[in-house]
């Protein structure tokens, strides 16, 4: 690499000269996802009825939570409806500390927060989400948990508040 | 039958934070031209170009047309490849895979990335689902912190033993001219540094940086008159396994895309003792505790035991296996060029061209490639030409 000698004024100069072109900053740009028949049902079935419908394989016999039409592994279409939880165990987790923007809403996350894996009871796969941590000493890889439901519902996983401690 | 195919010339950018002074298809053109220059070759030599990224760190969504200016690839056969944190690596296996199946006899490889140009953790939020993982999904930081919090609990593994890993890394960094972080870090300064999200401290966490590197793969016949040592493919193994970030292996302290893909990979190399074949390791590692978990998914040490391996030193430079003297991914992380970076990283090794950070005598070496919901690419590169 060629070093240029460059005086401390010039860099100063140069340094000036570099511009950086900020984009989309009032931008509004949505973007429409479907959730498909068997994500709409688990989404609907949370909003009306505080409950939580999985899929089971009929191969592997694998509960997956949220469902999907297609078990990967086995590559079977799925079409058994179990339901799952609400009680759930804690699998693995961490205390995010760091801030970051949320693609949600374009605005820094506040921090700390819980953010767990849980295992609905008679469900084969995880499923994320919040946690409080006012008391850090009780939060342990396989403690137990439960949903705490918002009031208003609107058909989202965020009709979740987060995840509690429970007594079993 | 597959052709032979080798790395026959490397390059890449000196890597940093931020690089003002470059908008991307100059940053990928340095790379380019180091590439050509070491292997003292024209563009005109190079028969198609392939190249890769994350584009939702730049939000460029057609880089294999824009890029082209800086690539080379005017009038050439141009395609895209990006596979999250694999990108890299992807790469690295399907400039092969072009090669040796004949459809090409030289390609340029591209990967890069300018990571100062969005934030990074909100840009990998949106590599995840809308609707079921993005919502809560806080990143590679989040990701990889419970898969630590996992591997701990099951094996009692601390965060002083993931700070010797952090330790060598960033002192191996050093040793790398091109490295972004190039600071020695003790033990206690990897524990007192700020907690990200438990058990991962800052200094245990890989940077963004902005960076590109290239490679160029040619054909037995034609490999031998480009280069004096080519970095020959032995294998290749590649595992994706998982469609939401809470289906993937976090809670079960193995990273099984790994484990599968090292048996593929031993078996196509015929080794049953990877440690005692494997003469040096370029690892995808983007924090510290990667390099006490995935060693023992990589067969080279039982489950539980990578800390003792560790701490007696066997991974170190001069050890009897040592892992990215580089510096490795906690020191540079331009995300799309990381797993091609531990490509070029091997052939130099092969080579002989490592400088300070050369081990003696490599005569087979592994590149690794990690993303996604805990996908593996593995890359086998040899001095001889496989049998």
């Amino acid at each position: 690499m060629s070093q240029k000698q460059v005086s401390s004024k010039e860099r100063e100069l140069e340094k000036k000269d570099l511009l950086t072109i900020h984009s989309a900053k009032e931008a509004e740009q949505l973007f429409h996802y479907s959730a498909g028949r068997y994500g709409s049902r688990f989404l609907e079935e949370m909003q009306e009825r505080k409950r939580f419908v999985g899929v089971r394989c009929p191969k592997c016999r694998k509960v997956y939570v949220p469902p999907r039409e297609v078990c990967g592994p086995c590559f079977t279409k799925m079409e058994e409806a179990v339901e799952v939880g609400p009680r759930a165990t804690l699998k693995t987790y961490t205390i995010i500390r760091f801030p970051y923007i949320d693609p949600e809403t374009g605005e820094l996350k506040r921090v700390p927060f819980g953010y767990g894996f849980f295992k609905f009871d008679g469900a084969d796969t995880l499923f994320q989400h919040y946690f409080p941590i006012d008391d850090e000493s009780k939060i342990k890889i396989d403690a137990r948990f439960e949903p705490v439901w918002r009031e208003h519902r609107t058909g989202s996983v965020r009709d979740i508040e987060h995840f509690v401690l429970v007594e079993d | 039958m597959a052709r032979r195919a080798a790395i026959v010339a490397t390059g890449q950018t000196h890597h940093r934070s931020i690089r003002r002074d470059v908008n991307g298809q100059e940053l990928i053109n340095e790379a380019v031209m180091r590439c050509l220059e070491e292997g003292e070759l024209t563009i005109d030599d190079i028969d198609a170009v392939l190249i890769g990224n994350m584009d939702h760190f730049e939000g460029i969504n057609y880089v294999d047309c824009w890029s082209v200016d800086g690539s080379g690839g005017f009038m050439k056969p141009t395609i895209k490849l990006t596979t999250g944190g694999t990108t890299g690596s992807t790469l690295g296996i399907a400039g092969y895979h072009l090669v040796a199946s004949g459809a090409f006899d030289r390609v340029l490889v591209i990967g890069w990335e300018k990571n100062s140009e969005s934030d990074t953790t909100g840009a990998i939020n949106t590599a995840f689902d809308a609707i079921w993982d993005r919502p809560f999904f806080a990143g590679a930081i989040a990701g990889l912190a419970v898969m630590a919090q996992t591997y701990a609990h099951l094996y009692g593994a601390t965060a002083r033993d993931a700070a010797r890993v952090a330790v060598r890394d960033r002192h191996h960094a050093c040793l790398n001219p091109y490295a972004h972080l190039r600071k020695e870090t003790s033990i206690e300064e990897v524990l007192a540094s700020p907690m990200l999200a438990d058990p991962v401290c800052l200094l245990d966490m890989c940077p963004r940086t902005d960076g590109a590197c290239a490679v160029v793969y040619a054909a037995e016949g034609i490999a031998e008159k480009m280069c004096s040592q080519p970095a020959w493919v032995h294998a290749v193994a590649s595992r994706h396994m998982y469609s939401y970030i809470s289906d993937a292996d976090t809670g079960t302290g193995t990273m099984i895309s790994m484990e599968r893909a090292s048996a593929e990979l031993y078996k196509k190399l015929h080794i049953k003792e990877p440690r005692k074949k494997i003469d040096v390791i370029e690892m995808y590692q983007p924090f510290s505790w990667a390099g006490l978990m995935w060693i023992e998914d990589m067969g080279l040490c039982k489950k539980g035991e990578g800390p003792k391996l560790v701490w007696d030193g066997a991974t170190d430079l001069g050890g009897e296996i040592p892992i990215n003297p580089s510096g490795g991914v906690v020191a540079t992380n331009p995300i799309g060029a990381t797993g091609l970076i531990r490509c070029a990283e091997v052939a130099l090794q092969i080579m002989g061209k490592a400088g300070d950070r050369q081990v003696p005598d490599v005569n087979l070496a592994i590149a690794t490639g990690f993303g996604g919901c805990a996908w593996t690419d593995l890359l086998a590169y040899g001095k001889k030409k496989p049998t």
